[in-house]
């Protein structure tokens, strides 16, 4: 059988436009296949650039945190700093406190009465209770003779404590210039008999001196002086002489007072006899 | 309210040791010259803690302690003495016949409040 040429003819054509299209398909699968690896490529991009960006943020955020870390670090340190000012502070208070409590304390019991004995008693105590003194002498100037007398002593006896004289040894001597003396050494103790205290404090009303407290020894768990202790030092010199001086003159009027009255008393029994 | 008897003969101490304790928070402060005056104050007040010198006329602080210490009423209450007595025999002589601790004079105010606040536990 002779193969129809038009038949022929198309069936070529149509096996031209197959293999066209089947090379089309081809291309066009080849095409897809391209296109899929650089979406594929994209997508990797993308992701690692979002990656980097996140990294990135992370590490801003970190650098931020750290640099907060460190501001609440210095903060901190600050802080405590600040902290161990206010405590040492605190102390520093605490102590002036209780010093100005002893002094408030020393000054009242001075001034609270105005018997002469009394007065001395009330020395002797803030000079064993509050300074530790465990030997020591009251001293007054005879202003008649100029000789300075002991009046008082605790830890020796009064008989033990010489009288001198006015710019006579370290007494005298405090006595006369009214600035008062400590020994270099405090703790090996003085000597009563030779007039050498280890403290000698002058009693003065402004300048002038009334009198003076010799310490001749401390008590044995005193090992030297602080800044308290010059203080009250200071409270005894002024305000023990001040206390002495009124009570001296209380106890002079009181004297003179009784004197009249009895004076007086006898001038109105006269006229009954 | 705790209440702190402190026995002292000298009015200057036990108006220094007065004053420190009324820093003490809500502390009532009772104070006597002698061992029998803090006798007589132990059988009227309720006290919660002792404060009390050595050298003390009429009874001392160390037959006070001992007393304090040998009754059952009062045995519990913690007694601190304060002296000028600073002698490592002194101080155990009066541990020894029971009191709590021994503070040598002159005394350090905040050493006295510290001590005082570690029996009271204010």
């Amino acid at each position: 059988m002779e193969k129809d040429p038009v038949i022929t003819r198309r069936v070529d054509e149509f096996l031209e436009i197959f293999k066209k299209g089947e090379e089309f398909t081809k291309d066009l699968l080849r095409e897809n296949e391209k296109l899929r690896f650089r979406v594929a490529q994209l997508e990797e991009a993308t992701l690692s650039s979002a990656a980097e960006e996140k990294i990135r943020l992370y590490e801003e955020r970190i650098k931020k945190l750290d640099e907060e870390i460190n501001s609440v670090k210095e903060r901190y340190l600050k802080v405590e700093e600040e902290n161990k000012d206010f405590a040492s502070k605190y102390v520093e208070v605490e102590e002036i406190n209780n010093a100005l409590a002893n002094l408030y304390v020393a000054s009242y019991q001075l001034h609270s009465t105005l018997d002469f004995d009394e007065v001395l008693r009330i020395i002797i105590e803030i000079v064993i209770n509050l300074i530790g003194a465990e030997a020591f002498a009251i001293l007054l100037i005879d202003e008649k003779t100029n000789d300075i007398v002991p009046v008082s002593a605790d830890g020796i006896p009064l008989e033990s404590v010489p009288k001198t004289r006015i710019g006579e040894g370290i007494i005298g001597s405090v006595a006369k210039e009214g600035e008062s003396y400590f020994a270099a050494d405090i703790t090996s103790g003085g000597d009563v008999a030779q007039g050498l205290p280890i403290v000698c404090i002058a009693l003065k009303i402004k300048e002038h001196v009334i009198g003076v407290i010799a310490i001749y020894s401390l008590l044995t768990q005193k090992e030297g002086f602080t800044n308290v202790d010059y203080e009250l030092f200071n409270l005894l010199a002024g305000h023990a002489a001040t206390a002495i001086f009124s009570a001296k003159l209380y106890t002079q009027s009181e004297r003179k007072l009784t004197t009249i009255q009895s004076f007086l008393e006898l001038l109105k029994e006269k006229p009954k006899r | 309210m705790p209440s702190i008897l402190v026995v002292e003969d000298s009015p200057t101490m036990r108006q220094l040791i007065t004053f420190a304790m009324k820093r003490i928070a809500n502390a009532k402060v009772i104070e006597a010259t002698d061992g029998v005056d803090a006798l007589k104050k132990l059988s009227s007040e309720k006290i919660d803690l002792i404060l009390a010198d050595i050298n003390m006329p009429v009874m001392d602080g160390l037959k006070l302690v001992s007393l304090v210490k040998n009754n059952q009423s009062y045995k519990d209450i913690p007694v601190i003495i304060i002296t000028t007595e600073g002698a490592k025999e002194d101080k155990e002589r009066a541990l020894a016949i029971g009191a709590n601790a021994y503070l040598a004079k002159p005394i350090q105010t905040q050493e006295l409040i510290k001590l005082v606040n570690s029996f009271i536990g204010s």
